[in-house]
């Protein structure tokens, strides 16, 4: 059973760091995102995430060179994405030095996108990026950085993800996203419980203790932004507590 | 004179990643995509993404099958990660059967997706494991003496080597109730299923001790 994961997650506009409420209302952080990366990996992080959220709109030269200057002294794995439409995009970020790609609209769009991912370069490289929000009983996946509804169920779009060749989920609660309130543990146990790949719960996070819940709820690895670039708590103090709770942590 | 330590490129790895991690640990090392140059090599980091059969090929189409054997039989260290270290044994049955460089007698196969238990497992198998030392003395001496199982790497696979020899395995790590070859080694030739640039310094300290030894 592999060990649970702590993820920083960094969204990026252009080259700053920026964090949100609901995928919107994007504020810009002061330093640069490889200073924040360099300081997780100090505190023992076990991957990054960087989530481009304008690549689609400015090309993503701006998150290449981010990449490329993070694995300069970042020694854990690095998924990218944002704006991925084609395997074409895929490469360039694999070859920037991340080591996953991670596909949102891209893959809502043309779903044979994350065959061609998994087929060239393994399922595990293929990170599909779910965006869900809770519309009555159930939560349907949206893309556009939140702002489409694709109409599909977030389940189902999860199952159909992961038979195309998805290797992981990272599934973000756009209700939870930047409101330190814990995550949506519902959505993390009906998605986790269903599909055969990992899930990493994102949104939400506010204290350490809310990564305890979901990775009790079956997430196995929990994406943090608001609390570590703000300061909230370290990756340190979140793995302290979980370890506490009793799960097996690096 | 300073010793020379090569990355072998042929088209399918994360080359930056182990390139950086090297420099990072004091290494000088060159990138080499020309099989002539195999030769003038005192180390060998073969590194690899990617399924059993294109990664074979693609030694294949630039004549390095023959250069990297060479070097293994000559006594010269050489170092196989993920992919890498999979095709240092004897034969792989990822999609089709393939013929490995055979510098480690064995196979390899999937991941169980059910395992001895009957529990499904996700496969990828994606994420940190403990290893831990087959035998005792196993890790004397080698690039993992500094390791002890206290911290574990990060592993992202579908299948895994089973050396025909018992002795070959360097270091062991669990998936659902299955034990599996996490490294293997066979003198100096040593191969980890895990990334070690990719698994904080605990993999760095790997590679220092590669570099060192």
């Amino acid at each position: 059973m592999a060990l649970k994961r702590i993820i920083a997650r960094l969204d990026i506009k252009q080259e700053r760091l920026i964090k949100g409420m609901h995928l919107e209302g994007w504020r810009f952080l002061q330093d640069p995102p490889q200073k924040f990366c360099a300081e997780y990996y100090r505190q023992g992080v076990d991957e990054i995430i960087y989530v481009d959220v304008v690549a689609s709109l400015y090309g993503r030269e701006k998150l290449t060179e981010i990449v490329k200057q993070t694995t300069d002294h970042v020694f854990v794995p690095i998924t990218a994405g944002g704006g991925v439409r084609s395997l074409d995009d895929a490469t360039d970020l694999l070859r920037s030095g991340a080591d996953k790609v991670a596909v949102c609209t891209g893959a809502i769009k043309e779903p044979q996108l994350i065959t061609e991912i998994s087929r060239r370069y393994g399922a595990q490289c293929c990170v599909v990026s779910i965006q869900a929000k809770k519309n009555g009983n159930q939560w349907d996946a949206y893309y556009d950085i939140g702002r489409e509804n694709s109409g599909r169920s977030v389940l189902d779009w999860a199952l159909e993800a992961v038979a195309l060749g998805a290797g992981e989920i990272l599934l973000t609660s756009i209700d939870r996203e930047g409101t330190r309130k814990g995550f949506d543990l519902d959505l993390i146990e009906q998605i986790s419980s269903r599909v055969q790949v990992p899930v990493i719960a994102s949104g939400g996070l506010g204290t350490p203790g809310h990564a305890a819940q979901a990775f009790q709820a079956g997430a196995d690895a929990v994406a943090v932004a608001y609390a570590l670039h703000y300061g909230l708590c370290s990756v340190g103090d979140i793995k302290e507590y979980c370890r506490n709770a009793g799960i097996p942590l690096r | 004179m300073a010793q020379k330590i090569g990355i072998i490129d042929y088209g399918l790895s994360n080359l930056l990643s182990i390139y950086r991690a090297m420099k990072h640990v004091g290494a000088e090392t060159t990138v080499v995509s020309d099989p002539s140059e195999i030769e003038n090599l005192d180390k060998v980091v073969l590194p690899g993404v990617g399924a059993f059969p294109d990664g074979m090929k693609l030694l294949k189409q630039r004549g390095m099958i023959e250069p990297l054997r060479l070097h293994a039989a000559q006594g010269k260290p050489f170092l196989g990660i993920c992919l890498g270290m999979q095709m240092m044994l004897g034969t792989g049955f990822e999609m089709e059967e393939t013929q490995g460089l055979n510098l480690i007698p064995g196979k390899v196969i999937p991941l169980p997706a059910i395992d001895s238990s009957g529990v499904a497992s996700r496969i990828p198998h994606v994420g940190w494991e403990f290893i831990r030392e087959p035998r005792p003395g196993a890790w004397y001496n080698t690039p993992l003496a500094g390791n002890a199982g206290h911290q574990p790497y990060y592993f992202v696979h579908s299948y895994f080597a089973m050396p025909d020899n018992p002795d070959h395995v360097w270091a062991e790590a669990d998936f659902g109730t299955l034990s599996f070859a996490a490294a293997v080694r066979n003198g100096v030739i040593f191969g980890t299923q895990f990334h070690p640039e990719k698994s904080g310094e605990q993999g760095l300290e790997l590679l220092h001790q590669f570099v060192q030894q």
